[in-house]
């Protein structure tokens, strides 16, 4: 293509990130309402924050102060859809590629060309608004959103407007344990259908911007919170609902370090008792759920520290931007009245028409949702630890379900999960579906332990086994003549043995020096191959080692 | 007044090989009487030609090409001429398939004007805007796909209204187009380089865009047979958008059959373009019956509605007695004539207005200097817009898209995009109504004649209002097909005057059927008086 994509833009002078930004300068954390620095249900690890430096301004305890605030919190979350192609045309996107190689006249936005939607974008918005308990808009259209942005080819966007798809639903929560827990319900304003837009990438020198137009044209899917958050805690366990929703469903990976999710908060904070609510602020740039949190703590300090001091007025509508390195907030832009986007239904789209019996289909292939597996597995008895973690990824959850289908024990089974196999998963860089073990296997490990044909030292083995090169319990027993040793006489020959080969520590023994016992049982054990049944082991042995002869 | 002498147009088709146009000519040579004057298909001439070996592609190719070098320096109606060698090479290729008795497209060896408007990958596409200047598209419209698929050869990219805002070429970014008919007048609009090629015969047929009446009106001025088809009918993919919801495709040959040929080859849905339609298409052909099957009432039974509010003042006389007549010809080809009135019909005009130029406003924003076209080097992203933008785009273009940005501003929107949107549901309704209780509607495909170069061109308004005929019946979305009817001397000069016949959604077979019997009987009208 003859074209001079790369032609240089002089100067970007929209956004600048500040080069602070990439610093990673000694950053302070700034904790209010409770710490943030704890992992959270969502597993997810805090990113940085090597010492806590409570800034000058802050340094009166604003503990007491925040009591008599409430923050208001509502979210704006982008998923990207993981649909083959893009959103009006046939390009695929994959995250990472050279810039400028998956597109198209469409997506580039050249003269002539014209969107056509896909089909799965319909599908996977109706499977997401399902799912967040929405009302569905039978008949819905595009519209055009329009500004001027290099990395937006058309000039526009083609978004939803007044009709989105889905809206008017809620999404359920419970807050992780280390916080105390709790289940929340947060209303869902909307949800529409949407383009992504390009990407600039800036020069080192600053002279000139570059534009990669491979992202343009993803769909994404706009969800709107009603602003019923009240925390950090709170804002971010509800864009992990979110997450774990998207990835439940299929419709995108969720991850927010590849901007797959991206979540823009805003926040106002009103004195206790008061109706009317204060100057919103947005946050944007939050790569993770812990930075949700944290710059939510961190904003409503501010806030709160301004309006406590008199200097309410300061607290003006802006856009600011989430420093991870300096863990704190900074102006990125203040908002002159509201844009005009001049929305107009998109001319180029038919609208958007659902029949109840598409909805029907849609229905019955949702998979069981995160909350309805919460509940389910809460009622089984699991602890909400338990709850918490295997419900959290779909995979885990499957590998469970499919675990105690076959008759394994629940609590066993979850302890298996959550210890060794996470365990194991983590250091191996594994997901569970990448792990050799099945269900079914874990469910036999665990039959074969309680059921004594193995110990549980040896079950462990076999296990770290079958993750690595799978097979079956059955055959590496076999394999390996694992089967526990219950045998009495097997038993005490070896334990004779073990007597008469040492007769030093025997006499010792019977000198008084008992603790030696525990090294008997380890020479035994040993020459069993670690299969002598330890409970008759030590029985036998403790038998023997009192009766003199 | 008609002209007392003949009809010029069938005068130029007859003669078309041994007569250079009559206003190309220098002397005034008197008119000789030809005799048989009947408008002739262009493609099946040629295709009759091919197949019978009486000439050859080449040959043929040859002719157009030279007339088109000696009538281009003045009439300017093309941006962008073929080199000759690939036109012949083009050309030598269907002669050798004529030699093989290989199949042949319907449209083999015929050459095809394409408005500039529309995307062709071996040339460039300037929509008639300098911030396109020597833009050339990755891609082929569909159109223009389905042209080469079917045999056509593409001759060059005609001129045009700066991205078809315009009723008379004068808006282009680089040249006005003369009107064949008398080089001081304009050819109209947009698609003005498309018709005024046609009626020259520079190319056989030509592809053009009609919006707001942007084939139509041109066809009016230009004497040659022009077909606006139903919205989704032909695929806007490739068609360089002005106006979406109302853009479409249309055809522009010197006959009747010509258009509906053209028609066959590009219409059909197009999995690139959401808004095209997946209905039927009929074999338009078929209704081309020769003069000599045709009964002496050979539209019995046929209701045509004269649209009153298109017979009022500021319409010119000679064009209102031009459309009687038609009537009165119709009439004697056994239809039934009725009035319909149109209460809504004169507030389509501001409608189409306020919603054409609001999706331009939109349509054009992705002339930003960024990725292609017209780029000034700035220091600031704002200045490269605004730089860019300033230079590249014409004033027509930049009055349209103000326009439109104050109309989709917020506060505006209610009192002006919504309400012309309720004016075209009120357009549409009127139309269906009017559509149930006849076959087709009739009206003059424009106010006038061609008139000055010049004449118009800082009254935007004057201009605006000679759309009057043509913007309802794209706000309808429906076809309809201009033909001409009559002569008008003007000095002189003798220019034609075209009919607007308005079908049912789809239902361009019809119109072609008419349009086809009303042109072969034409000569008896035209005899009369």
């Amino acid at each position: 293509m003859a074209l001079t994509f790369f032609r240089g833009i002089k100067t970007c002078p929209l956004v600048h990130y500040p080069s602070a930004y990439f610093a990673r300068k000694n950053g302070f954390f700034y904790c209010t309402m409770g710490s943030t620095q704890t992992q959270f249900a969502t597993q997810e690890k805090q990113q940085s924050g090597d010492s806590k430096v409570v800034p000058k301004t802050y340094r009166k305890s604003p503990d007491k102060l925040l009591k008599d605030y409430e923050a208001i919190i509502g979210i704006e979350t982008h998923v990207q859809l993981n649909t083959s192609t893009k959103a009006f045309c046939g390009c695929p996107y994959s995250y990472g590629a050279q810039p400028n190689t998956s597109i198209c006249p469409v997506c580039m936005g050249l003269p002539g060309a014209l969107p056509v939607l896909n089909s799965k974008v319909v599908e996977y918005a109706v499977k997401l608004g399902l799912a967040l308990n929405c009302k569905l808009s039978m008949d819905s259209k595009f519209d055009r959103k329009q500004y001027f942005y290099p990395d937006l080819p058309k000039g526009y966007q083609i978004s939803q407007f007044d009709v989105p798809i889905a809206s008017g639903g809620y999404v359920d929560v419970d807050l992780p344990v280390e916080f105390g827990g709790g289940h929340r319900k947060f209303g869902i304003t909307r949800v529409h259908m949407e383009e992504d837009a390009g990407k600039l990438l800036h020069t080192g020198t600053g002279n000139y911007s570059q534009v990669d137009l491979n992202r343009a044209g993803v769909p994404l899917l706009e969800i709107v919170s009603e602003p019923d958050m009240r925390t950090g805690i709170e804002a971010a366990e509800y864009a992990a609902e979110l997450q774990r929703l998207v990835r439940y469903l299929g419709v995108s990976n969720g991850n927010m370090q590849e901007g797959s999710l991206r979540c823009d908060v805003n926040i106002s904070i009103r004195p206790i008792g008061q109706q009317e609510f204060g100057t919103k602020v947005e946050i944007k740039n939050l790569n993770s759920f812990s930075s949700v949190s944290r710059a939510i703590d961190f904003e409503i300090s501010r806030q709160v520290q301004l309006h406590s001091q008199g200097q309410a007025d300061q607290i003006v509508q802006e856009t600011r931007l989430w420093e991870e390195g300096a863990q704190k907030t900074i102006t990125m832009r203040k908002k002159e009245g509201l844009s005009d986007y001049r929305y107009f239904p998109e001319p180029d789209l038919p609208g958007v028409t659902l029949t109840e019996e598409y909805l029907d289909g849609i229905r019955s292939s949702l998979p069981e949702l995160p909350e309805i597996k919460r509940r389910r597995y809460e009622n089984m008895g699991l602890s909400m630890q338990d709850v918490l973690f295997l419900a959290n990824d779909i995979n885990v959850a499957e590998f469970f379900d499919a675990t105690i289908a076959s008759a394994a024990d629940i609590k066993l089974a979850a302890n298996w999960i959550m210890g060794d196999i996470a365990a194991y998963m983590k250091n191996e860089k594994l997901s569970i579906s990448e792990i050799k073990l099945t269900p079914l296997e874990l469910g036999e490990l665990i039959a074969s332990i309680k059921g004594g044909t193995i110990s549980g030292k040896i079950g462990k083995e076999i296990l770290f086994e079958l993750m690595a090169k799978g097979g079956t319990v059955q055959g590496l027993i076999k394999e390996k003549d694992l089967v526990q040793i219950v045998d009495r006489s097997e038993i005490e020959k070896m334990v004779d043995k073990v007597l008469a080969d040492n007769p030093e520590q025997l006499k010792q023994y019977r000198g008084g020096k008992t603790k030696l016992q525990g090294y008997f049982a380890g020479q035994v054990m040993k020459a069993s191959k670690g299969k002598a049944n330890p409970k008759l082991l030590n029985q036998i042995l403790l038998e023997k080692l009192n009766t003199e002869t | 007044m008609l002209s007392s002498i003949q009809n010029p147009r069938l005068l130029r088709l007859s003669t078309l090989h041994q007569i250079p146009l009559r206003c190309l000519q220098t002397s005034t040579t008197p008119v000789p009487t030809p005799s048989s004057p009947q408008p002739t298909s262009q493609i099946l001439r040629i295709r009759k030609s091919l197949l019978s070996r009486e000439t050859t592609a080449v040959e043929i190719a040859k002719t157009f090409l030279s007339r088109l070098r000696r009538t281009e320096p003045q009439l300017k109606s093309f941006l962008y001429v073929s080199p000759e060698d690939g036109v012949l090479k083009q050309a030598e290729e269907i002669d050798r398939r004529i030699q093989n008795n290989e199949e042949l497209g319907p449209l083999a060896g015929v050459l095809a004007g394409v408005k500039d408007n529309i995307c062709t990958s071996d040339m460039p596409s300037t929509a008639g805007s300098k911030i396109l200047e020597n833009y050339t598209p990755p891609y082929d419209a569909t159109a223009v796909k389905k042209l080469r698929e079917n045999g056509a050869i593409i001759v060059g990219k005609t001129n045009l209204d700066e991205f078809g805002m315009g009723s008379t070429t004068e808006a282009s970014g680089y040249q006005v187009t003369a009107n064949p008919w008398d080089l001081s007048r304009v050819p109209g609009g947009s698609s003005g380089g498309s018709a005024a090629a046609v009626s020259a015969q520079q190319c056989a047929v030509s592809l053009g865009t009609d919006t707001g009446g942007s084939v139509r009106q041109p066809a009016s001025f230009c004497g040659v047979v022009g077909l606006k088809p139903t919205y989704g009918r032909v695929s806007r993919y490739g068609l360089v958008a002005y106006a979406s919801s109302l853009d479409v495709i249309g055809c522009l040959g010197s006959s009747v059959a010509d258009t509906g040929i053209v028609l066959q080859a590009v219409s059909g849905h197009d999995k690139f373009d959401a808004t095209s339609s997946k209905q039927g298409i009929p074999n338009f052909a078929s209704q081309f019956i020769p003069k000599d099957y045709l009964d002496s009432k050979p539209l019995k039974g046929l209701r045509v509605g004269v649209i009153r509010e298109t017979l009022v003042d500021g319409v010119d006389p000679d064009v209102i007695s031009s459309l009687q007549r038609s009537v009165s010809h119709l009439e004697d080809l056994g239809c039934t004539i009725s009035e319909v009135s149109f209460p809504s019909f004169s507030l389509g005009l501001p409608a189409y207005y306020i919603l054409a130029s609001s999706e331009s406003s939109s349509n054009l924003a992705r002339y930003d200097g960024v990725r292609f076209g017209n780029q000034v080097f700035a220091d600031e992203l704002s200045t490269l817009y605004g730089d860019s933008r300033a230079e590249g785009f014409g004033s027509e273009v930049k009055l349209r898209i103000l326009m439109g940005t104050y109309a989709l501003s917020a506060g505006y929107y209610d009192a002006y995009y919504k309400r012309a949107q309720q004016v075209r549901t009120l357009v549409q309704k009127s139309f269906r109504a009017a559509l149930e209780e006849n076959d087709v509607l009739i009206s003059p495909a424009a106010p006038s004649v061609a008139y000055k170069i010049g004449e118009k061109k800082n009254d935007p308004l004057a201009m605006y209002a000679g759309d009057i005929m043509t913007v309802n019946v794209n706000l309808a979305g429906l076809p309809a097909l201009v033909l001409p009817c009559g002569f008008v001397e003007e000095g002189s000069s003798v220019l034609p005057v075209g009919l607007q016949m308005i079908g049912a959604a789809f239902d361009e077979e019809s119109l072609l059927k008419i349009g086809h019997i009303f042109e072969q009987t034409l000569q008896g009208l035209l005899e009369l008086l």
